[in-house]
């Protein structure tokens, strides 16, 4: 079982606890109606699937209930860093340095 | 006119029983119990209409500060979301009524049920199907937490070393008596 880390329970918790929410930052368009069909296309159906580091929201569904935003690697499956929702995208050099810090 | 009519509370557990000569599985007494969601303006307000401190550390509970709130308990289990429980008889909704700040409470005494499950082999039984660490060391007396016992979700918390109380919905509490029940059984409890 992986152990995934709450920032809002502030420390590991059961994976089972957690349920996997899509893509992290994206944005819903201010003014919905005016997108072209294409973007509405990319905004609501086309993901980046990367194969590698990935964002992606999780919600700690049978614990705090809370939304918060993950980095994965996609590769590995190993959860590098999780982070507040609302908060940005950690720079490279910050998942560098935690990738670093885990010797992965 | 249709007249306005109140359910009756229903006690799917009453008078069950389990247990073994290291573990008891019994129903909890019936208690209030409110739903509350706050903004921080609204936590000193609330913490003093209902005179327990709402805890604001995860996985920590308080207990009430007035002699006749001794037995209340507010539950953390999110970052703006509590669980009171009072077995006093007490109007919960009636004390929060006023409060300052913003806040939504909701009277959930008969929606949850809960189980006491106490004995030297308590925290072995609720580890049969609970995916937490449940040692003291991880989950000392008075720590509380929502998470899963087998199939369904439960808020955990735990009164003494080897007393827990397993809040959960009253539909789904037949389920998660048999499966503690079940558990005692296990060769390793
Ligand atoms: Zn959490």
């Amino acid at each position: 079982m992986l152990l995934i880390y709450c920032p809002y329970c502030k420390e590991e918790r059961p994976e089972i606890e957690f349920r996997h929410a899509g893509e992290a930052h994206i944005a819903r368009p201010t003014d919905i109606k005016a997108i072209s069909d294409e973007d509405f296309e990319g905004f609501f159906f086309i993901r980046s699937n990367p194969k590698g580091i990935a964002f992606e929201r999780w919600r700690h569904v049978h614990g705090c209930g809370r939304f918060f935003n993950a980095v994965r690697d996609t590769v590995s499956d190993k959860i590098i860093m999780t982070y507040e929702a609302g908060k940005p995208r950690p720079s490279d050099e910050e998942i560098q340095a935690r990738l670093k810090e885990l010797a992965l | 006119m249709a007249d306005i009519q109140a359910a009756s509370p229903q006690y799917p557990l009453d008078g069950m029983v389990a247990g073994s000569a290291l573990v008891q599985i019994t129903p909890a007494a019936p208690a209030s119990r409110l739903a509350l969601r706050a903004r921080p303006d609204a936590i000193a307000p609330l913490s003093k209409a209902l005179a327990v401190k709402l805890p604001q550390e995860p996985k920590t509970s308080a207990q009430g500060t007035a002699a006749k709130t001794k037995g209340r308990r507010a539950l953390w289990l999110g970052p703006d979301e509590w669980l009171v429980i009072d077995e006093s008889g007490a109007d919960l909704m009636a004390a929060c009524q006023g409060a300052g700040g913003t806040f939504s409470a909701v009277d959930v005494s008969n929606r949850n049920t809960a189980i006491i499950v106490s004995g030297p082999a308590a925290e072995a039984v609720i580890s049969a199907g609970c995916p937490q660490d449940l040692s003291l060391k991880a989950f000392a007396v008075g720590a509380c937490a929502r998470t899963l016992l087998g199939k369904t979700e439960v808020v955990l918390l735990r009164e003494e070393a080897d007393v827990f109380r397993v809040e959960c919905w009253r539909s789904f509490s037949a389920y998660a008596f048999a499966f503690l029940a079940e558990a005692l059984r296990d060769p390793m409890v």
